[in-house]
């Protein structure tokens, strides 16, 4: 139990969280926090109980500072008011699900933090008949998606469920990467009695748990260039999503703790924490037994997307899946050289992108011609930086020729 | 652990243990079968060859950078890489002064004026090939066979235009392969050769396209066009002789000089196949291997631009 959690206002996707408290309040686990009067937005709730002792901009997990409410916990992990279960799924009604999800503060749990009570209710003219659960779990290092399969299966089918139901689907599919041979087992045997609901063991590859990958490989449908997942008819929510979603209407509780993979080659006993909202990043390092090393390099999220952190202050939000400590030999030491065209990022990039020519634009502000080669299609995952020989900082100059395009599209 | 400053970067956190320096070993790695088989087959001659060539090229690269100020690169490799071709593609007679003159211009005329290492269109070994061809031409095409004996490349007998002006004697396919016949140093031992190539190729340091659509390109037009008649030429004697397998694994597939599309690639391995055979058929030269790379080059950045691969989720215009 952290004896401080800073809950960030803006934890999603959409508009920031006004806050609902004064500082000198008293809270209590579960009590909502911040709102918004947006329909693109998702409440916070405060994680311990305890006294607000400030709300300020905090450095926050994506490494900007974000306005945050900062709880001093009273050690009392007194429960809110009114947080109770929410009655039999059989009894809910679809927007009574979409409702119960909304107040809970559900986003996406995988990292993309989408508000999922905005995610099922999509456009009437979108017929979707399909919802994955993404459990791929691409990223190396990144476990948590596995642990929570292994330790709360039948959540996760209640939540796919529940999110079918808000939907109003009838088909649903858990992808799982075949590395993963005890999930696979776990979640067959939570469907065993369901019907509509299908496990599908899919091939070991980055980025397999990239939205638009995973409906190709489950579905074989295609998302257009620029489309969403509703377009061919799919909803995707990760694996923490669907927990989340059983947790608010089994319990009542809102999204207040989350596991978090906490490992790297410096931390001394890597483990899978569940841990509050809020938690400051430092407490988990400690909570591991520390680090063997100093640390050259903390990561909020997996080694091809996740945030280097500039301190260990920022706190746990709703979509911190890993935290990843690297030391100073984990660090690759090559300098950048110049491009040699050796087209391994051609040959690796999973949208079929020619990262080569998009990145060498970008460099020198062609940023029309960067567009022309469908610059925006990037989904940032890194395979075409990872394998480049000569170094090239292909990520970071697609991102900005993306920016630039996106930009000009909305004007 | 506040005592020192966390390094902040873009993603990816991670990257491939392989880099340039790496590949351009793995390529050194490659040449030295036909390095060896040069040495065995034309004597130490052959080893001073190889010699001049990579210190003049990887000296002129340090020279050429200390002058103009740059940073000094000659330690990824590619310059020594261009050494080794350069010698690789000479007679076995040529003055030692020759392949110092040729890696000086692959350098700094091909490379270093264009901008360095991945700026320069055309392959600098085979440019420089081209360019000593043109300015020393009776030292360009004096051969011998291994045994010392002055010879013409076995390319005069097999083909129909030159083979009645010539009472050269075609090799046998086993000598073909093996390495025991006129040609440029490292271009007789096919097997040396196919050792090098096949390793590139097992340790993805070049791509299977380009060596496989050249080399089969070769090999139809030569059984299609080759012989007396239509659909009766020796595709292997084609396969075999010249300067083909060299400039197939190890000319051909220079990165900064061939597409980076996959399709692109197999067109330009076609190309290049095709050029070959014209001018070894048809053209003024017996050997076509040179020139066929470098005008596929030339023609490299229009094959990207019309080889772009389809992107996922990509909408078709109606």
């Amino acid at each position: 139990m952290p004896s401080r959690v800073i809950i960030p206002l803006s934890q999603h996707v959409g508009a920031p969280c006004e806050p609902l408290v004064k500082v000198g309040d008293a809270v209590a686990v579960g009590q909502k926090i911040g709102d918004s009067q947006s329909f693109v937005s998702a409440p916070v709730h405060a994680s311990v109980s305890g006294k607000v002792v400030a709300i300020e901009p905090y450095p926050g997990p994506g490494g900007a500072p974000v306005m945050s409410i900062v709880i001093e916990s009273d050690g009392q992990d007194r429960v809110a008011d009114g947080i109770a279960p929410r009655g039999a799924l059989a009894s809910l009604s679809a927007d009574e699900i979409k409702a119960i999800i909304r107040e809970a503060g559900v986003v996406g749990m995988g990292g993309a933090g989408f508000p999922t009570h905005v995610k099922i209710a999509p456009p009437k003219d979108k017929k979707v008949d399909v919802y994955i659960i993404n459990a791929a779990e691409c990223e190396p290092y990144v476990t948590c998606d596995h642990r929570l399969m292994l330790e709360r299966p039948q959540d996760i089918v209640f939540g796919l469920r529940a999110l079918m139901k808000a939907a109003g689907v009838s088909r649903g599919y858990i992808g799982i990467e075949d590395n993963k041979p005890d999930a696979i087992a776990a979640m067959l045997k939570a469907v065993e009695r369901e019907d509509g609901i299908t496990v599908v063991a899919l091939k070991t590859k980055y980025p397999q748990g990239g939205e638009k990958q995973l409906i190709n490989a489950v579905t074989g449908r295609v998302v257009p260039s620029g489309g969403l997942p509703a377009d061919v008819g799919v909803l995707v929510s990760n694996v923490g999503t669907a927990v989340a979603v059983a947790d608010a209407i089994k319990t009542g509780m809102p999204v207040i703790e989350r596991v978090v993979t906490v490992t790297g080659p410096i931390v001394r006993s890597p483990k899978n924490l569940r841990v509050r909202i809020g938690t400051p990043f430092a407490d988990l390092i400690e909570q591991c037994g520390g680090l063997t090393a100093p640390a050259a390099k903390i990561i909020n999220g997996g080694p091809m997307m996740g945030i280097a952190q500039p301190t260990l202050e920022a706190p746990v939000a709703k979509g911190t899946s890993c935290l990843l400590a690297l030391g100073e030999t984990d660090l690759d030491a090559v300098p950048a050289r110049p491009c040699i065209r050796c087209a391994r990022c051609v040959d690796a990039c999973p949208i079929h992108l020619m990262p080569v020519w998009i990145s060498q634009y970008a460099e020198r502000g062609m940023y029309d011609e960067a567009a022309k080669l469908n610059a925006v299609d990037c989904i940032e995952c890194g395979t075409c930086a990872y394998v480049c020989p000569s170094r090239r900082p292909l990520v970071e100059a697609i991102r900005v020729a993306k920016r630039v395009a996106l930009a000009k599209r909305r004007k | 652990m506040a005592d020192k400053l966390l390094v902040v970067s873009s993603s990816p956190h991670i990257r491939t243990p392989d880099t340039t320096e790496r590949l351009m070993k793995n390529v050194q790695y490659a040449l030295l079968p036909a390095v060896v088989a040069a040495a065995l087959l034309f004597g130490f001659r052959a080893l001073a060859i190889i010699l001049v060539s990579v210190i003049c090229a990887v000296l002129s690269e340090l020279v050429y950078q200390r002058l103009t100020g740059q940073e000094v690169t000659v330690g990824d490799g590619s310059a020594a890489v261009t050494g080794i071709l350069l010698a690789l593609v000479l007679p076995p007679t040529v003055p030692l002064w020759l392949p110092a003159v040729g890696a000086i211009f692959a350098i700094v005329m091909v490379k270093q004026l264009f901008g360095g290492l991945g700026d320069n269109f055309l392959n600098p070994a085979l440019t420089a090939r081209a360019m000593l061809l043109a300015a020393w031409p009776a030292l360009m095409t004096s051969w011998i066979t291994p045994q010392g004996v002055a010879g013409a490349t076995p390319l005069v007998a097999i083909v129909p235009k030159t083979a009645e002006a010539t009472n050269a004697a075609i090799p046998s396919l086993a000598n073909l392969f093996l390495g025991y016949r006129a040609g440029s140093l490292g271009e007789t031992s096919v097997l040396a050769l196919l050792l090098g190539g096949g390793y590139l190729i097992w340790r993805r340091v070049i791509d299977w396209r380009i060596p496989a659509s050249f080399i089969a390109t070769v090999g139809v037009m030569a059984w299609v066009f080759g012989g007396a008649r239509p659909f009766t030429g020796d595709p292997l004697l084609h396969v075999l002789s010249g300067g083909l397998i060299l400039g197939a694994f190890f000319m051909a597939t220079d990165y900064v000089t061939s597409p980076v599309t996959p399709r692109g690639r197999i067109i330009f391995g076609i190309g290049c196949g095709v050029i070959t055979m014209l001018i070894r058929l048809w053209g003024g030269y017996p050997e076509g291997v040179c020139y066929s790379i470098l005008i596929m080059n030339v023609a490299t950045p229009l094959i990207d631009r019309f080889t772009a691969p389809r992107i996922f989720g990509e909408v078709r215009a109606k």
